[in-house]
């Protein structure tokens, strides 16, 4: 009598599955309660895992709603790799699919920053530009300018405030969300990432300079997109936070 | 089988702690007693960030272990070739003074379990967790140490013992081991043989570092004792006991202190490993 | 825009962002600053806490039959969906209505 790892997993996953037969205390006897200790292993340390990578969810949906919907979630989409940090990339594609969470419209965009922020964390390092690097360029030139940006740095779109409802959970003191669309630029000065609210059309600022356009030509497609686009706002907060790793300037021809 | 070189390199006999990022400050401005450091392999597998900074900053100025969790050297499937990549990678650049991991299971059928589970001890897992370490010590380039598990449960098709399988893989392939006192422990409890004797049986020749940690207790169906290796509380009198009587035997060894959940401020980890230098005192060099 | 009134108006606001971006100080590697992410998704080698507690309780979710329970913050947050116009609130009692008894 031999017991594979695939009945051992059945069982281990799905409590409802008896107890491999031939696992024993240390008297012969059946092994009992004593194969609940792998069951339970396996899903509080997954469970924990959910919850320290999307700190903000919990919040959000407490933790007697949290903790059984992190139980189906591991069960449905265990870990694909060994490697801690990048689990749970399939969770907001499970919120959104998942049928009594649907009137909390924001939460697979809420759930997308968190992973953003992890990613972020582990992204590689990158020497940014001294924060007057752009100040030197000749004005003249500085439209034809274009970016390499920080690996660390994430763009996170939505129809819903997520900033302000991420703020809303992290942050003391921060104002309620009030119902607008938002998207979310994450940005890792150092060794600490960060989310910041874009002003509109932020985005389709940064969008058009990571596909290579030039700051005169992004800036103007987001003034296209957004009267009275911000663009100092967008700069500033892209120097301050070290996200811009090299500029060029294109060549005219 | 490996051939390891002539002077392999070897943690200092002295006590190391298991590291979290939440100690840096402390272990870099005073570390003592602690002499060197184990981490987990799979938390220095991204891409940069604090996580490696740091580690490069620690590797520095101590030996660094590095001890996986996640490879499943037990697992019926061929290791994971992207797994023995990021391990190879990592030895690569970091140059740890050791590498460890475990006899388990934890990766079946493409799903990561993120627990150690067990193994029989038959023949064929011998042959299958022979292989395994023969190919992580080939990709890796360098010997491995090996550490027994936490026993919750028996397998009735079992056919060796403990202490035997690890020496005959020890033999097979080459590899060091790793020897878990509290494991030790928490196994004879759990499955109520003497530890003593497993220590007596136990190849210490091939150890080359200890593990200390906390467990918790519980009860099986019938009341009996069930103790749990959770790393989350101070290393029990009974393990210390154990300690002195496998260096007794073994004479001095690199001592690692394990502190997972619930993890203290960093006092009380110098403590745990202060008490672990003085069972090194006590033990003729 | 014509190419001149671009050219001022980029090198207007990237002297305003680089002002603001000079007086900017850096972090060590030891000091944590961010939202517990540096714990988040670490592997480690202990057991869970006991042998009774999560892998033991079942999950039974069948269509309706789940229930959530009021618990969370989102009971704070009320937003009113924006793509389709229908009115919502983001709070868990909105849910009791919305699901089939």
């Amino acid at each position: 009598m031999s017991i594979d790892q695939t009945e051992f997993r059945t069982a281990m996953l799905d409590a409802e599955v008896a107890v491999p037969e031939g696992l024993l205390d240390g008297h012969g006897n059946p092994a009992g309660r004593r194969f609940s200790v792998y069951r339970n292993n396996v899903a509080v340390s997954l469970t924990e895992a959910l919850e320290t990578g999307f700190p903000v969810i919990a919040k959000l949906l407490g933790d007697a709603n949290f903790k059984p919907i992190a139980g189906l979630f591991l069960r449905q989409s265990p870990p694909s790799a060994p490697v801690m940090m990048h689990y749970g990339a399939a969770f907001p594609g499970f919120l959104r699919g998942f049928e009594p969470l649907q009137h909390l419209g924001y939460l697979p965009d809420v759930a997308k920053v968190e992973l953003a922020l992890r990613r972020a964390y582990h992204a590689e390092d990158a020497q940014a530009i001294a924060p007057d690097a752009l100040g030197q360029i000749d004005p003249e030139q500085l439209p034809l300018a274009t970016f390499t940006f920080a690996p660390a740095m994430e763009l996170i779109r939505s129809d819903w405030p997520i900033y302000d409802i991420w703020a809303y959970n992290m942050i003391e003191g921060a104002p309620k969300p009030q119902s607008r669309p938002q998207d979310v630029l994450i940005l890792r000065p150092e060794f600490d990432p960060a989310p910041h609210a874009l002003p509109a059309g932020g985005a389709d600022f940064i969008t058009a300079m990571r596909q290579g356009q030039t700051l005169g030509d992004a800036a103007e497609s987001a003034e296209n997109m957004v009267e009275n686009f911000d663009l100092g706002t967008v700069l500033g907060l892209l120097l301050t936070n070290g996200a811009i790793t090299q500029i060029a300037i294109e060549d005219k021809l | 089988m490996f051939d390891a070189p002539e002077n392999m390199p070897a943690l200092p006999h002295k006590p190391g702690v298991g590291y979290k990022p939440q100690h840096f400050t402390e272990i870099m401005e005073n570390p003592d007693p602690v002499a060197w450091l184990e981490v987990h392999a799979e938390n220095y597998m991204g891409h940069g960030g604090r996580p490696l900074a740091q580690i490069r900053h620690l590797a520095e100025r101590f030996p660094i272990s590095v001890h996986g969790v996640g490879l499943s050297i037990g697992g019926e499937a061929p290791l994971d070739p992207e797994h023995l990549a990021r391990l190879k990678h990592l030895v690569s650049w970091l140059k740890p003074t050791v590498f460890s991991e475990h006899l388990a299971w934890s990766t079946h059928g493409g799903e990561y379990f993120n627990d150690l589970l067990p193994l029989p001890y038959t023949k064929a897992t011998l042959t299958r967790v022979a292989e395994h370490i023969d190919q992580l010590q080939n990709t890796i380039g360098r010997q491995m140490l090996l550490e027994n598990p936490s026993s919750y449960l028996a397998f009735a098709e079992s056919t060796w013992s403990e202490p035997d399988f690890l020496r005959e893989l020890a033999n097979r392939t080459g590899c060091g081991l790793l020897l878990d006192v509290n494991n030790v422990f928490v196994s004879a409890t759990n499955l109520d043989y003497d530890p003593r004797s497993y220590i007596n049986d136990y190849p210490l020749e091939a150890v080359g570092e200890i593990h200390l940690g906390g467990h918790d207790e519980d009860e099986d169906d019938h009341g009996k004792p069930l103790l749990i290796d959770s790393h989350g509380a101070e290393v029990v009198d009974p393990v210390w006991s154990l300690l002195d009587h496998t260096l007794s035997l073994s004479g001095p060894r690199p001592i690692l202190v394990e502190w997972d959940t619930d993890v203290p401020e960093w006092p009380v980890l110098a403590k745990e490993c202060q008490r672990a230098a003085a069972a090194l005192i006590k033990v003729p060099a | 825009m014509s190419k001149t009134v671009k050219t001022l108006a980029v090198a207007a606001s990237v002297a305003a962002a680089v002002t603001a971006a000079t007086t900017h100080s850096v972090s060590a590697a030891g000091q944590e600053k961010c939202f517990g992410i540096s714990l988040a998704g670490e592997n480690d080698c202990a057991a869970g806490p006991g042998t009774t507690c999560a892998g033991t309780s079942t999950v039974d979710y069948q269509g309706n039959a789940w229930t959530l329970v009021d618990a969370g913050t989102c009971s704070d947050i009320e937003l009113p969906a924006l793509a389709d116009g229908t009115p919502r609130t983001g709070s868990l009692e909105e849910l009791s209505r919305d699901l089939p008894a």
